[in-house]
């Protein structure tokens, strides 16, 4: 929770700096932002790679947990569809590509500004932000009312670092593996749903 | 990221501590970078009160979404546990 009032700190931060102008103008600066998140993308591979033991404790899980990460990019996915229709000024490729962020709000923000445009880019921001903190705030409540994947699956790709410690403390020490699990393969679709999504 | 992981498993006896925090201070950068391009761009500071409640409408949708398909499969999982048993 705290560190993600820091980087809503860095956002405003700099939202300020744009609207003064305290910098020299974005495009003049080349791409800034999109070899900061090359170099992120890097470092989270290389985190993936240089932990050995995580792909064996894969192997150990039920079989019908392996299904919940489908269940949460088509769930997202279809509840952003039916969103279209209530925003008429966005198609259905932008609604999606949004929604494919799942709370990757750093990742999927910066790919769609990319794409799409700062305006879009921001929607990303927050609506990632704001899942990320449903997911915090409300995974107890989740447990009770929907059951123990319920939490897992509205932390989209967070589920394997920031919404880890309270998705354990809210379903158990049982599912840790599921909620890493979900992460980890969430997390990898992130990138390329959103790319996908955003170049159509 | 496949080059990342590539590189990751290479070295993957030694401890690399100092990564999480590399991680988190680029996330710092980009989002900053993020909020100056945003501050730059007068669309969307003239809309930022609308882009809140789209951003809203859609992680609720989302939310919604995600949470409906993972009780079908909590039931599931349940009743096979319970049938086994």
């Amino acid at each position: 929770m705290k560190g993600s009032m820091i980087i809503v700190g860095f956002f405003i931060a700099g939202i300020v700096v744009g609207v003064l102008h305290l910098l020299p103008p974005m495009s003049s600066l080349g791409n800034i932002s999109l070899v900061t998140l090359y170099a992120l993308i890097f470092l989270v591979g290389f985190m993936i790679g240089n932990d050995a033991e995580i792909f064996k404790k894969f192997k150990r899980l039920n079989r019908l947990y392996m299904l919940l990460p489908l269940m949460t990019i088509v769930g997202t996915l279809a509840g952003c569809a039916i969103t279209t229709l209530l925003l008429p000024h966005r198609s259905l490729s932008e609604c999606l590509a949004v929604g494919s962020g799942m709370g990757y709000y750093s990742l999927s923000s910066v790919l769609i500004t990319q794409y799409k445009g700062a305006e879009l880019g921001t929607v990303a921001l927050l609506a990632n932000i704001v899942r990320e903190v449903i997911t915090l705030l409300g995974a107890p409540l989740m447990v009770r009312w929907f059951g123990k994947l319920a939490p897992i699956s509205v932390g989209g790709a967070t589920t394997m670092d920031t919404t880890l410690p309270i998705i354990t403390r809210a379903c158990g020490k049982d599912l840790v593996i599921v909620s890493i699990f979900h992460g980890f393969i969430v997390d990898f679709s992130v990138p390329l749903l959103v790319t996908f999504f955003a170049g159509l | 990221m496949a080059a990342g992981i590539a590189t990751g498993w290479l070295l993957r006896r030694r401890s690399f501590k100092f990564i999480n925090t590399l991680l988190i201070v680029l996330v710092w950068a980009l989002l900053f970078f993020l909020g100056v391009e945003a501050g730059e761009n007068q669309a969307v500071i003239d809309g930022i009160k609308d882009l809140g409640m789209e951003a809203l409408l859609l992680a609720l949708a989302g939310t919604a979404g995600s949470i409906a398909l993972a009780w079908v499969l909590w039931k599931l999982i349940k009743r096979k546990e319970g049938g086994g048993r």
